[in-house]
C-alpha cells in the first residue's frame, strides 16, 4: 500500500498524545518540557504532510515560523526553570505546588 | 523504498519519543534529551521523504544543535541529586492514560470519517529557492516580526538569567 498523507497525520497524531502523555505523568520539569517539544513537532510534521500532500508551501513557511518560535519559547522557559530552582531547590513538579515563594 | 523508509523513520520517531517521555534506561534527564535529539533526527528523515529538504536541514540545526544543547547546559547547571525513586500513583496514570487515550481516539476517529484532501501529484519541494522567495515577498512582515521576537526573548533570558539586584 502507498504511503499518502493519512500515514503521516496518524504518525503525527500518535506522536502528540506521547508528548502529552509525558505533560501530564511525568514529574520532572525538564521532561515536561521535552514533552511540550514532542508535540510541537507532531504538529509540525502534520504541517509538512499537508503542504506536500496539497502542493502549497504555506505550510512549510508555518513550520518555519514554528521552528523560530520555539527556539524562543525554550530559551525562555528554560531561563524561568533555572531561575525557580535558585529559589526552591527542586525541579520537581510536586514540591513547587504552592505559588508563594 | 520511500514506503519502507516511511515505516522506519515513522517506526523511530515514536519509539525514540515514548523512550523520551518514559525513560526504561535512567532516572537522569541527560538520557531523556539524548532520546530527544534521535527523535528529532528521525522526523528530519520523515521531512526529507515529504520534500521539505530545508525544515529537514533546520530542524536538526536548531532542534539538535541549539535546543538540545540549551536543554544539557541547563541540566548540568541545575546539577541534579540522584533523584529517589519517586512512586506513580496509580490512579493518576490510570487517569493521565485513560484521557490521552480518549483524545488520541478522538483524532483517529475524526481522521477516519473525514476525507483528507490529497493532490494526486505531490510536486512540491520545499527547497531554500522556494521558501525563500516565499519569506522574503509573501511572509515578510511576519519574518521581520519573529526577528523582534527573537531580540526580545534574548533580553527576557538575559534579565531572567541574571544575578538578582540588591
Amino acid at each position: 500500500m502507498n504511503v499518502g498523507i493519512e500515514h503521516y497525520v496518524v504518525v503525527s497524531a500518535i506522536l502528540f498524545a506521547l508528548g502529552l502523555l509525558g505533560v501530564i505523568l511525568q514529574r520532572n520539569l525538564l521532561i515536561i518540557y521535552m514533552g511540550l517539544e514532542l508535540m510541537l513537532n507532531a504538529a509540525n510534521l502534520a504541517l509538512v504532510a499537508f503542504s506536500r500532500f496539497n502542493n502549497n508551501p504555506d505550510g512549510q513557511i508555518f513550520v518555519f515560523f514554528i521552528i523560530t518560535v520555539a527556539a524562543a519559547e525554550v530559551a525562555v522557559g528554560l531561563a524561568l526553570i533555572v531561575a525557580l530552582y535558585r529559589k526552591r531547590q527542586t525541579v520537581q513538579v510536586e514540591d513547587l505546588a504552592r505559588m508563594k515563594l | 523504498m520511500q514506503d519502507i523508509l516511511f515505516y522506519i523513520f515513522a517506526s523511530l520517531t515514536l519509539v525514540f519519543g515514548f523512550f523520551v517521555i518514559a525513560n526504561p534506561f535512567s532516572r537522569n534527564p541527560v538520557t531523556s534529551a539524548m532520546f530527544l535529539v534521535l527523535t528529532i533526527i528521525s522526523l528530519a528523515g520523515l521531512f526529507v521523504l515529504l520534500h521539505a529538504f530545508f525544515l529537514a536541514v533546520v530542524q536538526v540545526l536548531v532542534y539538535a544543535g541549539a535546543v538540545i544543547v540549551l536543554f544539557l547546559f541547563v541540566i548540568m547547571l541545575l546539577d541534579l541529586k540522584a533523584e529517589e525513586q519517586r512512586k506513580l500513583r496509580t490512579f493518576a496514570v490510570i487517569g493521565g492514560v485513560i484521557s490521552v487515550g480518549a483524545i488520541l481516539a478522538i483524532f483517529l476517529q475524526s481522521l477516519a470519517s473525514s476525507p483528507l484532501h490529497a493532490d494526486e501529484l505531490p510536486l512540491l519541494e520545499g527547497g531554500t529557492a522556494q521558501l525563500g522567495k516565499l519569506l522574503f515577498t509573501q511572509y515578510l512582515l511576519p519574518f521581520e516580526i519573529v526577528s523582534v521576537l527573537l531580540l526580545v526573548a534574548m533580553v527576557g533570558v538575559v534579565l531572567l538569567s541574571g544575578k538578582e539586584a540588591k
